[in-house]
Formats: structure tokens, C-alpha cells, sequence
């Protein structure tokens, strides 16, 4: 058994501990808006939080993760950079197709809880792990800066 | 039922205004067809709903709020009101009107429904406000209708939609409705947010990936990494041997491992090694394509344009120019990776899967499995991405065959890796362009052949005209330039093995690198500006000329730059849409080469939501930057050597320009906006890198060739 702390919940779970986090979450708790984008973390789709920091969820086993706090898309609106950064995304119109936003938004909120006044430089060095096939890429360089105002 | 001439038809519903209309079919007008069937549904019910029953899906592109929008403009209701649903799998009932099946793409859902839509939303508030009249016994001439509520003007009474659909319902269909002046829009053409993005930015929105249900396992699929290859073999013990994995399916082609999670699939296919027959591709290399493209365009091809004689022009100019473009195979790589959800059951298949195309994926099903229409249930979802990859029923037809092993439901998943490697690709194209040039340096012919495969003649042979397939030509044959003479012709040469299909941009993206790039070397040869060139052979364009200049003004076009930095331009004319682009680049002196502006020109007639629009564009030029720096798919030993975003390399935020969007006001039809975007990028980056250093980039993409 493994016991993880996912967004708050305490949850058993019989599985094996090499397992990535994206498919225990997205395969064994039904929790899909966390993404499978690579599988090899190039792309970020399955950005999640495990302490309150950055991490690729396809890359991290369960074990790396136990007696953590994971956070996850489902859950980062309840912190207050998650909430302003999803409040900017939804002003600027930011989305697209939607698929790699999940990731998109955990790695912004990591950044605005972590540098409350970023500039350029610290966007690009946060963000360029998150691939977006649509090019949303100029909104999301808006959308961090109005949520950090 | 009742049908009227204007092609509405009003079904019996209870407590509901329901209007059934015919989008009409290719070539045929709205109103007076023979053959009429409702294809898509607006209700009103009692509550003051309104749902639209949506033929088209929605990718990122904006569809499900700017089609609503066309709906209540009319209607006269809040565009929160409308409710969209997906359109079942049906070709007959729910057809493109541009392109003649139930398919999104090509960006025509705007052009294709602009009317239509607005005729539907303007049919049932003419029928409610008409009831409400009746109800006050009052001229209608009298009433408005106004956010979901008719008026009685003179008296101040109301009454809301919901309480006029029963009597509404109950009238006949009026054959005749004004629709609103453009002056009169309280919606088209004002900024509206998007309906789909809350869902998207909290995780709830559901992709076809994201299908949940009872029972469901997990499939990794392998298919023959080579190009018509077989299964030899698999360690069906080892791959059984893994925690969770059930199950080994063996097809000619592709094996999928089935067990209760990915992860454990993936590694059960890991342990399962299978074996493969390269089959008849073996030793087929990009080269050996490349190599019978240069021998195809050496033929003459059908012909798409003929004004005069080019060749003799040619040959008794002054001076003759000559230059040859490659553009590479590209794969969509959209960020969601194929999968799709199947369940056989002994009644039928029900499949969860996002696709451009349910009517064609429908039809392919009930040909692998031999079920009936009704048997072969599709559920569509939002898409992860299309890009044209969506366009093709290739991976649902594939879950089938898995699924028709597996019992109960399973969710067939591609890896990244099988992603990028099992694509169906765009194309390489091969263009080889002549130009004749008189004695002042003026040209005076243009001659160009276009070496490639067609997509069309294998998706849809009834739009290959003359032996010409249109999207092959498309950005060619109608390239805008006046010459004196122009030959334009086409040799189809299919590589042999690969998959092709529609990438976004289609046939403009590959034509507009070609004619923008060539015309840029014409103008460097009569040592002209390269925006004063294109203006000068534009006497019969207005709308070209004026995006031109607006996107050069914008770049501050013709003030001096430093050393390695440089301003591009180039036109594209497609989709119904004018746009010009100006990309300025800096070239650093290893040859890295960054794109740091673009400024954007658009006259796509009427705008419906202009922030999509704009948001279309921003994403179209990366999309299209993405391709001309790094995009190249190459084939060795008959198999795709890329893999994943590492080999397969994409823009990302800290490569991307600023990007700036200039619309233009216009009372134009409304063009597509979906694409050219990505058309325009590619040859305006490569002008710019010709102006910044003098080396012509020919042969796409630009990576590592200065």
C-alpha cells in the first residue's frame, strides 16, 4: 500500500512504487485533467505540485511523492496564486484547444507564488518547460504578468 | 411537419420551439433544394433555453462561441443562453455546406454558416415575437424582441421566450426574414469570451482522452515502426508477467498491450519486444523520395493556370531566373496524442474519441466491422489539438481492431513517440520556378511546377478537377502577381509507403512559401524593395496592397536596422482572408536565428469575434514558426527517425516573438481565419533572414543551414 496526500485527501492505494503520479492519477483515481502530453517530461502537460513546487508528473514516481503534498488543476484554485493566474487566463482568453493548460497554469502559479513581480526573463525561464501546439504563448506571457499586478 | 422555402422545418416537440434547417450542400443554394433535410437544430424550450445542436467540433479555434454568437445576434438572446451539443456521427444530415460532409476544417466553419445560422436565430424570433403578438392581439410591427423577451413597445408589457414557445410552435414557419443590417450587431464583430474556457483553465473539460468508464482498461499500442511492415513476434509471457496487464493483441501490423492503468501497459509492452518484418519500405530513405520528386518535376504536370506563353516568354528574355523550394514532411504532434475509447458490444460499438470528421470515422467502422449506421455510436469530445491530424478515422479504426480482441471497454493509447511516428504526414513538395526578366529588370513570365502527393485523391476524388487536385495548387494557381505570361502545372508523385495528409494551411502554407519566396528573389534581382516590388504588381488587388502596407507601416518598413537583424514580408491570399505579415529577425554569427517581431495585416471581411480572430492569428504564426525553424520529419530504413518533442523540436514561450495584430474594418464576406496565419510566417521569416544576411533559405526548415 502507498499512502499519498493528494490536494488535502489522504489516499491508500495498491499499486507499485515506480508508478508515474500523471498515470496514478489519471488511470487509478480517475482525476483526468492532469495530462499525458510525452511521457518523457519535454512538454509539461502533467505539471503538478508536489510540496508546493514545480514537478513532472509523468517523470516522478509515487514513491518520490509519499508523505508529500501533492497538488493538482483540480485543487490549485484554492491557493492564491492559482487563483489569480486562473482568474488572468479566463480575462486574457487565453486558451485555445485547453489540452496543455492544466500544466500551463500549475507551472504560472508555481512562478507567482515563488516571484510575485515577475519580469520577462523570469516567465520565459518558468514557462519554456510547457509546450502549446495552439501558440498561446503571448497570452500566457499577458495573463502571468496581469495576474502578478 | 411543414417545410418552407427558405429550408426551415419545424418538429413537433413538446413544451419546445424546435426548428430543423438545411445547411445546404456544395453548390447548392438555401433555399429551393429538391432534396431538403433538416441538418442542424435550434430549440427554444420553456425555460427561455436555447441549444444548438453543433456540426461543428470544436480544436482551439473558437467555433463554439462564434457560432452561438451568429445564432442570438439574431435571436436576440444573451450568447450564455445558447447551449451548444455535439452533432451525432451522420454525413447526410449534418454536411459541411463548403465542403459536403460533416467535417471541420479547411476554415470554413465562419463561411459556411454565416448565413445560414443567422437565418435560423432570426426564423424563431420572428415566430416568437409573432406569438407574443397575437397573444396582446397587437400588430407585430409593434413589438421588439430584446434579450430573450418580446416587448410591447407602446404598452411596456413582455412576455419571455419561454412563455411563447408553446404558441410559437404552433405557427407556420415563415418563408421570408429579414436579417440585421451590419449597423444594427450588438454581437458580431464585438469581442466575446470564450464559452469553452472556464472548463479548460480548472481541469474540467474533457478531452476524448479523458473517457472514464466502468470496467475500462488500458491499451499501448506498437505498430510496425516501418512504413508496411509486419508482427513477427512478441513475448506474450514477459508482457503477462507485468503487474495489471491482462491481456497481449496480436494484429498482421501492431500489437497493444491491455492491462488496468498505461503504466503498466507501457511497461508490459516494453517486456513484450516485439519483433517486426521491415516488409517491401526497408531500405527506403527521405532521399530516395527527395530524388523521385526532382525526377517528377522534371515532367510536365496537369496544367492549373495558363495566361499566354510563359515558356517561350522565358526563353526570349533578357535574363532568366531559376530557383527550386523544398518543404519537408511534417508531423501535427497536437499536444493531446491519439487514443480512442471503444466498446464492442454483441449490439453494436460504441466509440469516445475527439475528430474533425465523425461522419467519415463512422462510415470507416461500419466497413471494418459490417454494423449498421445506427449501430456505430460516436461520442465526440473536445480535441487535444487537430491541425488536420483529426481529419483521418486511421487511429479510431485502429482502436477497433483492438477493441473487437478485448471485452468490455478499452481506451487505445499512442505514446508520444507512436504519436510522431505513426502520424500521417504532410507532404514533401518539391517546386521548381522560372522566371523570364525583361531588360529593365521588369519580369514578364512565371512559370512554376509543383512535384507532390495528393491528399485529395485518396480523402475525397471528386474534388480532383481536370487532373488538377486543387489543394495541391492551392496558393499556386491563384498566386495574385501580374505577369505577362504565367504556366502553372503539377506532377503528382506519392512516396512510396508514407501516409500524407492535410496539415494546417493546407495547400496555401506550401504555395505561399513558394510564390512569396520566389517573388522576394525577383525583387532582390531588380534590386527593388521588396514591398514596393509586390505593390506594383498588385494594380488589381486592393485589399492585398492595403494589408501590405498596414503590416510594413506597422514594422516601421525601410528604417535602417543593425548588422544581422532584418524585415521580411510576404502576402498570403487564401481561406477567403488577406493577410500580410512583416517578421523581423536577428542572425547571430554561428547562424542561430531569432524571430524577435511580427507584425500582422488582416482583412478577413466581416469579423465575428475578433478577439478570436486575433487570437487565431497569434497562434497561426507560431504554429507556422514552428515548422520553418525546426519542423522536419525524415524517414531512414523505411521508418520515422524522430520521436518526441526532443528530435520532433517545437517553438516554445522563450523563442516566440512579439507579435502584434492589426484587423482590418471591412464589410467583406467573412473569410477563414483558422490558417493563414500559419501560411504567411513561413516565407516573411525566410525574407527576413535573406535581408539580414543575403543567403536564401530554399529548403525548409531553417535550423542549422547558416
Amino acid at each position: 500500500m502507498i499512502r499519498l496526500n493528494v490536494n488535502g485527501r489522504p489516499r491508500d492505494l495498491d499499486i507499485p512504487g515506480d508508478m508515474p503520479l500523471l498515470w496514478t492519477l489519471r488511470d487509478v483515481l480517475n482525476m483526468t485533467g492532469t495530462k499525458f502530453g510525452c511521457g518523457a517530461g519535454l512538454c509539461g502537460a502533467c505539471t503538478i505540485h508536489i510540496d508546493g513546487q514545480p514537478a513532472r508528473s509523468c517523470i516522478t514516481p509515487v514513491s518520490a511523492a509519499v508523505g508529500k503534498r501533492i497538488t493538482t488543476i483540480e485543487a490549485i484554485g484554492a491557493t492564491p496564486a492559482g487563483k489569480k493566474i486562473q482568474a488572468a487566463w479566463l480575462a486574457l482568453d487565453v486558451v485555445q484547444c485547453g489540452y496543455c493548460q492544466s500544466g500551463q497554469i500549475m507551472s504560472a502559479a508555481a512562478l507567482l507564488a515563488a516571484n510575485p513581480k515577475p519580469d520577462d526573463a523570469d516567465i520565459d525561464a518558468a514557462m519554456a518547460g510547457n509546450i502549446c501546439r495552439c501558440g498561446t504563448y503571448p497570452r500566457i506571457r499577458a495573463a502571468i504578468k496581469k495576474a502578478a499586478a | 411537419m411543414k417545410t418552407s422555402r427558405r429550408g426551415f422545418l419545424k418538429i413537433s416537440a413538446s413544451g419546445a420551439l424546435l426548428l430543423g434547417f438545411g445547411l445546404p450542400a456544395q453548390g447548392e443554394s438555401a433555399a429551393g433544394s429538391a432534396r431538403f433535410a433538416p441538418n442542424a437544430y435550434l430549440r427554444v424550450d420553456r425555460a427561455g433555453k436555447v441549444a444548438f445542436v453543433m456540426p461543428h467540433i470544436e480544436m482551439g479555434q473558437g467555433t463554439h462561441t462564434s457560432l452561438p454568437m451568429l445564432i442570438a445576434e439574431e435571436l436576440e438572446v444573451d450568447i450564455g443562453k445558447v447551449a451548444l451539443e455535439h452533432a451525432p456521427a451522420d454525413d447526410k444530415v449534418y454536411a459541411n455546406p463548403l465542403l459536403g460532409a460533416q467535417i471541420t476544417g479547411a476554415s470554413t466553419a465562419i463561411r459556411g454558416m454565416y448565413v445560414p445560422l443567422r437565418q435560423a436565430g432570426a426564423t424563431a424570433r420572428v415566430m416568437l415575437v409573432t406569438a407574443a403578438a397575437q397573444r396582446w392581439k397587437v400588430d407585430p410591427s409593434s413589438c421588439r424582441a430584446e434579450q430573450g423577451v418580446v416587448v410591447h413597445a407602446p404598452t411596456g408589457r413582455k412576455l419571455g421566450y419561454g412563455q411563447l414557445v408553446d404558441a410559437a410552435a404552433k405557427l407556420p414557419v415563415p418563408e421570408k426574414v429579414a436579417l440585421k443590417e451590419s449597423a444594427e450587431f450588438k454581437l458580431i464583430g464585438t469581442p466575446q469570451r470564450r464559452l469553452d474556457a472556464p472548463g479548460k483553465v480548472n481541469g474540467r473539460a474533457k478531452f476524448g482522452i479523458d473517457t472514464r468508464l466502468p470496467g475500462m482498461k488500458f491499451a499501448v499500442l506498437a505498430q510496425s515502426p516501418a512504413f508496411g511492415g509486419k508482427l513477427v513476434a512478441v513475448d506474450e509471457a514477459k508482457a503477462k508477467a507485468v503487474r495489471g496487464v491482462s491481456q497481449v493483441v496480436r494484429l498482421d501490423d501492431a500489437v497493444a498491450i491491455v492491462a488496468t492503468n498505461t503504466w503498466a501497459g507501457k511497461q508490459g509492452l516494453a517486456a513484450a519486444a516485439p519483433q517486426w518484418d521491415p516488409g517491401p519500405n526497408a531500405k527506403l530513405s527521405t532521399a530516395d523520395i527527395v530524388a523521385q520528386l526532382i525526377s517528377a518535376s522534371e515532367k510536365p504536370g496537369a496544367v492549373a493556370r495558363r495566361e499566354g506563353d510563359a515558356a517561350a516568354a522565358i526563353a526570349s528574355a533578357a535574363r532568366r531566373i531559376d530557383a527550386a523550394y523544398q518543404q519537408p514532411f511534417l508531423a501535427h504532434a497536437t499536444m493531446e496524442p491519439m487514443n480512442c475509447t471503444v466498446h464492442v458490444t454483441k449490439d453494436g460499438c460504441d466509440i469516445w474519441v475527439g475528430t474533425q470528421i465523425p461522419g467519415i470515422t463512422q462510415a470507416a467502422v461500419m466497413k471494418l466491422t459490417g454494423l449498421e449506421r445506427e449501430q456505430v455510436r460516436i461520442h465526440n469530445h473536445l480535441l487535444g489539438g487537430g491541425f488536420g491530424r483529426r481529419l483521418e478515422p486511421d487511429g479510431t479504426v485502429r482502436a477497433v481492431q483492438i477493441a473487437q480482441h478485448v471485452r468490455g471497454p478499452v481506451q487505445v493509447i499512442w505514446t508520444r513517440e507512436e504519436d510522431i511516428q505513426q502520424d500521417m504526414y504532410r507532404p514533401y513538395y518539391y517546386d521548381r520556378m522560372s522566371a523570364g526578366v525583361d531588360a529593365q529588370g521588369r519580369a514578364v513570365a512565371w512559370s512554376h511546377r509543383i512535384a507532390g502527393s495528393s491528399i485529395v485523391a485518396r480523402f475525397y476524388p471528386p474534388w480532383i478537377k481536370d487532373g488538377v487536385d486543387p489543394d495541391a495548387v492551392d496558393g499556386s494557381a491563384d498566386q495574385p502577381y501580374g505577369f505577362g505570361a504565367i504556366h502553372v502545372d503539377w506532377v503528382r508523385q506519392e512516396p512510396p509507403g508514407v501516409p500524407t495528409t492535410f496539415w494546417r494551411g493546407v495547400g496555401v502554407t506550401r504555395g505561399t512559401f513558394v510564390v512569396e519566396s520566389f517573388i522576394d528573389e525577383l525583387a532582390a534581382a531588380a534590386k527593388a524593395d521588396p514591398l514596393a516590388y509586390r505593390i506594383a504588381l498588385l494594380d488589381k488587388n486592393p485589399r492585398a496592397r492595403n494589408v501590405l502596407q498596414i503590416a510594413a507601416q506597422r514594422s516601421g518598413w525601410g528604417k535602417p536596422l543593425p548588422a544581422g537583424q532584418g524585415r521580411g514580408i510576404a502576402l498570403c491570399i487564401g481561406f477567403g482572408s488577406f493577410i500580410a505579415q512583416v517578421v523581423q529577425v536577428s542572425v547571430d554569427k554561428d547562424g542561430g536565428v531569432k524571430p524577435t517581431h511580427v507584425w500582422c495585416a488582416v482583412d478577413c471581411g466581416i469579423q465575428v469575434n475578433p478577439d478570436t480572430i486575433r487570437a487565431q492569428i497569434e497562434g497561426g504564426i507560431v504554429f507556422g514558426l514552428s515548422a520553418a525553424l525546426h519542423g522536419e520529419i525524415t524517414i531512414k530504413d523505411g521508418r520515422v527517425e524522430q520521436t518526441n518533442f526532443g528530435d520532433y523540436r517545437v517553438l516554445r514561450i522563450n523563442e516566440t516573438p512579439r507579435i502584434d495584430v492589426r484587423l482590418v474594418k471591412s464589410a467583406e464576406a467573412p473569410g477563414g481565419i483558422g490558417e493563414p496565419g500559419t501560411s504567411c510566417v513561413m516565407p516573411a521569416l525566410t525574407n527576413a533572414i535573406f535581408a539580414a544576411t543575403g543567403k536564401r533559405i530554399r529548403k525548409l526548415p531553417v535550423d542549422d543551414k547558416l
